[in-house]
């Protein structure tokens, strides 16, 4: 056996692109499944999720007016790096969840997968779901769904890379963009997944992954002015009223899915129907 | 001698307004207990005395709707539902006049509108929702066809036909049952749809209309028996809705208030803008959530238009809304028009210069000029308040750039209004918007085909067209 | 001339000109025209529009089969529309072919209508086409026979190409021969022009050129005197005032044929130009049925019952 010492990762958060430490200070530990140290990731506070908020709305109007067609390939792209880096995520699920080997597996290559089933969508959702409407007069009238704007995500504790990609995926893939807490107890492939983001031609500031406590982010998320949409798939049910009350002050869009479905694209997007006269 | 319009009054003789109202409930009128008037805005005449919805009369209508829903509306075939809703439509253009003037004279809007606006659009509502009930499996994407059941709807006073035909006709056509509270001002075209509802032998039950003020909407956002929520009315109150409703399973869409842009770039048709603008505003007596209360002119052409605005507005005529030549009419209420008149005032005490043109108003009733404000900035109160009236804030720009990005400076997102001959400029700044709807060209124009709703604080989701639906069916994915 | 300071007459100074006026967007001026033809005329006002109307009627006859007799006959109308009621008011004008001016003035101051004018369609109306020289003997003819008005035709095939320097240069060509003899009217023929872009470039090119009144219609195409168009020609009117300080008049004809037609004519004027263009001098409606209708619904608001066509005559 070599005695070589391992090269340990420190694990940072991801904001604009960058790779940041909480400005906090803080990190809290996880452990494997066995109980070992595994890592100590950032415990992000609520300046942390501002910072991001004012990254992601940056970025807003360039990826919401970026092709479809060019972000289809961006999120094909970041399937590619995923998949070049299957290794990497099988081990820190390994690591931290104590599952087998090809149950790991099957989530990363579900996870590759569900990313390129998103980058299909991007092109498709408005003749899906928009419209031309026959009105009553001399107009043309149509409806296209645009994105929402800044959604925020609480990422479900497991599968983490899986529920990690169902959150992000959709909601990025319209044009909107993300800031998401990442699984409290497994942030690992998360954070590695950073790293895949930060090579696959993604704009600075497009997703934004953060890791910490539920219960201290999520209310800030909730009442954030400038947070367009929620996800909180992530979140215990019994969170979700007191969530859903502070949401209101800016009638924040707040839902909640099981899996991957298109609806998930639908609901963080907006209905815009233009009417233009018809004449010489 | 000059051209002077000799008044042309509709004749209120079509109407008969039973002097006390109660409620329509499981497919009877029943009374009430406690009673508040129903007022003419342009006489201070109390119309009718209509019943103050209490816990029991909304628990009846839930029980009602309830019972209705499990066992008949819900059994019934789409293609059998679809056919009740194409009787209400045909109902209402047989009693089109009927309804044209009792809306004026409950309302206050001129006629003109009633009868060739809101009426119209109200059956017509009816009509498209009537052909869909039948084909829900078709609606596409991210629908099923399965109702919420029990929907409790509360609408608003400027357009109280109209917004019910919104609420009701998709409510019933997917195969909900309703319990609809009108606007407390007026509520009696309401009442008069609940007698088109018997003619049409529509189930007892299917829709109950509950009269009232806020405290009967309360009882109906709160009942425990209601599954799903539909509100049109100020953001204030929809935020109050939207966090009564957090803890519960209920569905709620909302459409909410506005401060619509209306940008107009220095190539726009000129003439037609005005017009745009004056309808924008002045339509309703600017009791309209999409009104185009914010006008954003390039500054190459600001002046032209505000000269020939100016003039426009020298030819509006104010008055007896039941005068056929009316075109902007009474303000609907004492405390609306208490609203206007202070925000008003506050856009003179910031600085902003006010304009009416000379206007004479009847001695009673509730009146306010077609108002125009120039030098306002991005930071007036009424550059960012909603008045709800006939008050135009104007504001200038340099560049296509800066209208959009003052366009958008607002927590509202209902509607915007582009002005240009150019095309792709038109469809540049339609696809910047922050607006649920964007008309260019041309305002305020509502079709049943065409889905309505607003972005951030103005509500959540559509209403009309296709997309409209979705508010009335369960949907996929969510919780 | 100096075409009121608004062009040097040089083609690029038109052409500018043209270019830079706004445009009309269709549906608009449809919906707004649609909205004032719902103004409800009762009573008092209905009475003042059906005698404002009729003096502002260009009695027309503009038939192959003209003869001396039928223009007579119109000429003997025109001065007292209502033989049984002296209060009706005369017509603005008799309005003929070339070869009927000199009858039909002579017959008017015959029967006491020296204030009736004449006026002549000119320039190979309707069509237009025919040599410069043609047409400027067809003006001098018509107002050395007594006309007063002039109805000139603009060249719409030389509009639609694009010339507009040729059609503005006949118009100020036939502007030259009036002089002060004759007013002159420009027919733009709005139904060939089609949109009403072509409506508003034409209204202004015939004012820059020296019209006096721009008129819709030779009543010869459908549709004509349509309430968007003259909307859109009246808007040239009222802007076109604010400009110069001048006021130029406009005259629909072709289909308005009632009472109710003609009273929304007055509305438009009266809520697009102004009250002030509500007189003869600069409103006229290019009519032959229209009086008779006129004349009933008169009929009708003085007596109290409805009207019958044995009570007013066919001339």
């Amino acid at each position: 056996m070599s005695s070589r010492i391992d090269v340990k990762k420190t694990y940072k958060l991801f904001i604009n692109g960058a790779f940041l430490r909480t400005e906090s200070g803080r990190t809290y530990q996880v452990k494997s499944a066995q109980g070992a140290f595994a890592a100590n990731p950032c415990l992000a506070s609520r300046k942390d999720l501002r910072d991001a908020v004012i990254a992601a709305r940056a970025a807003h109007s360039g990826w919401s007016s970026a092709t479809a067609y060019n972000r289809g390939q961006i999120l094909y792209r970041i399937a590619e790096m995923l998949e070049g880096r299957r290794g990497q995520f099988l081990d820190e699920i390994t690591l931290l969840t104590g599952v087998t080997a090809s149950v790991a597996q099957k989530e990363v290559i579900s996870a590759i997968d569900r990313l390129v089933w998103y980058a299909g969508w991007s092109d498709k959702i408005s003749s899906l779901t928009g419209a031309t409407n026959p009105v009553a007069g001399p107009f043309y009238n149509f409806t296209i769904p645009e994105s929402l704007g800044v959604v925020a995500a609480i990422a479900p504790e497991t599968p983490a890379l899986l529920g990690f990609i169902d959150a992000i995926a959709p909601i990025i893939t319209s044009g909107n963009v993300v800031v998401i807490l990442a699984s409290t107890k497994n942030p690992l492939p998360a954070m590695t997944f950073a790293e895949v983001l930060a090579t696959s031609d993604l704009p600075a500031g497009v997703v934004n992954i953060l890791t910490g406590k539920k219960d201290e982010i999520a209310p800030w998320m909730a009442s954030h002015m400038d947070i367009d949409g929620l996800d909180i798939s992530g979140l215990s049910p019994k969170s979700h009223a007191q969530i859903r009350v502070s949401g209101a002050e800016n009638l924040k869009r707040i839902y909640s899915f099981k899996g991957a479905d298109p609806a998930r694209i639908v609901a963080f997007m907006e209905a815009k129907t233009v009417w233009h006269p018809i004449g010489l | 001698m000059t051209f002077e319009y000799a008044p042309a009054p509709e004749s209120r003789a079509i109407t008969s307004i039973k002097p006390v109202n109660g409620h329509f409930i499981n497919g009877k009128f029943v009374a009430g207990t406690k009673w508040f008037p129903s007022i003419n805005p342009a006489t201070e005449e109390v119309l009718a005395k209509i019943a103050l919805g209490n816990k029991a009369d909304v628990d009846a209508a839930v029980n009602a709707a309830r019972k209705a829903y499990v066992g008949t509306w819900s059994k019934m075939s789409g293609k059998e539902r679809g056919k009740y809703l194409f009787r209400i439509a045909r109902a209402m253009q047989e009693r089109a006049r009927e309804f044209a003037v009792l809306e004026t004279l409950d309302n206050g809007k001129p006629i003109r509108e009633s009868r060739d606006v809101d009426i119209p659009l109200a059956a017509a509502h009816f009509f498209y929702h009537a052909g869909w009930a039948d084909k829900l499996e078709f609606a596409g994407l991210g629908t099923t066809t399965k109702p919420h059941g029990v929907a409790g709807q509360i609408i608003p006073w400027n357009f109280p036909l109209l917004m019910l035909a919104w609420k009701v006709a998709p409510a019933i056509a997917t195969g909900n049952t309703v319990i609809l509270k009108p606007a407390e001002s007026t509520s009696l075209t309401a009442l008069l749809f609940a007698q088109i509802c018997q003619e049409a032998g529509l189930p007892a039950g299917v829709v109950n209309i509950v009269t009232g003020d806020g405290s009967t909407g309360a009882l109906i956002v709160n009942h425990p028996g209601i599954d799903k929520i539909a509100f049109t009315g100020s953001t204030e109150v929809g935020k109050i809705i939207a966090r009564a409703v957090a803890p519960t399973q209920k569905s709620l869409t909302l459409e909410l208030g506005g401060k619509a842009a209306n940008i107009v770039f220095d190539d726009a048709a000129i003439d037609e803008t005005v017009e745009g603008i004056v309808n924008g505003i002045f339509f309703n007596q600017g009791h309209v959530c999409c009104a185009g209360s914010r006008l954003l002119l390039q500054e190459g052409i600001a002046e032209e238009v505000l000269t020939k605005l100016k003039v426009r507005m020298g030819k509006i005529r104010i008055g007896d809304p039941l005068d056929k030549n009316t075109d902007l009419g009474a303000i609907n209420s004492k405390e609306q028009l208490l609203k206007i008149r202070d925000l008003s005032a506050s856009g003179e005490s910031e600085g902003a210069q006010r304009w009416s043109p000379p206007c004479e108003f009847p001695e009673k009733g509730f009146w306010f000029p077609p108002t125009i404000f120039t030098g306002v900035g991005q930071a007036h109160r009424i550059a960012r308040e909603e008045i709800f009236g006939p008050v135009l804030s104007v504001m200038t720009f340099r560049t296509p750039q800066e209208g959009i990005e003052k366009a958008n400076n607002t927590p509202f997102g209902l509607s915007a209004g582009v002005w240009s001959e150019k095309g792709s400029r038109i469809l540049w700044a339609s696809q910047r918007l922050r607006a649920g709807v964007i008309w260019a060209n041309t305002f305020n124009k509502f079709d049943p085909a065409s889905p309505f709703g607003g972005y951030k604080e103005s509500g959540w989701g559509r209403e009309g067209g296709r997309h409209g639906l979705s508010a009335y069916l369960k949907g996929v994915g969510h919780e | 001339m100096n075409f009121y300071g608004l062009i040097d007459g040089s083609e690029q100074s038109l052409k500018n000109f043209l270019k830079q006026l706004s445009g009309v967007d269709q549906v608009g001026a449809d919906e707004r025209a649609a909205m004032l033809a719902t103004r409800s005329i009762k009573t008092t006002s209905k009475r003042w529009a059906i005698d404002t109307a009729i003096s502002m009627v260009d009695l027309t006859t503009l038939e192959g089969a003209d003869t001396a007799g039928k223009v007579q006959a119109l000429c003997t109308k025109a001065v007292r529309p209502d033989p049984t009621d002296s209060s009706v008011p005369s017509v603005g004008a008799v309005c003929v072919y070339n070869d009927m001016v000199g009858i039909a003035r002579k017959h008017l101051d015959l029967v006491g209508g020296h204030h009736v004018a004449v006026a002549a369609v000119s320039t190979a109306f309707p069509s237009g086409r025919a040599s410069m020289k043609v047409k400027i003997q067809d003006t001098e003819d018509a107002i050395l026979a007594g006309a007063a008005e002039i109805d000139m035709v603009i060249d719409r095939g030389a509009f639609l190409s694009g010339k507009f320097i040729e059609v503005f240069e006949e118009i100020v060509k036939i502007r030259e021969v009036c002089g002060d003899r004759a007013h002159l009217k420009v027919i733009l023929e709005t139904g060939e022009l089609v949109t009403y872009d072509n409506v508003r470039k034409a209204s202004y090119l015939a004012m820059l050129a020296g019209a006096d009144f721009i008129k819709t219609s030779t009543g010869k195409i459908a549709p004509a005197a349509t309430p968007p168009v003259v909307l859109v020609m009246l808007e040239a009117v009222r802007d076109f005032y604010a400009m110069t300080n001048v006021r130029i008049g406009v005259k629909p004809a072709g289909g308005i044929r009632n009472t109710k037609d003609a009273i929304k004519q007055l509305v438009l004027v009266n809520e697009i130009a102004g009250p002030e263009w509500l007189k003869p001098s600069l409103f006229r409606i290019g009519a032959s049925t229209l009086l008779n209708d006129l004349l009933m619904q008169r009929m009708k608001m003085d007596n109290g019952y409805y009207a019958s066509p044995q009570y007013v005559t066919i001339d």
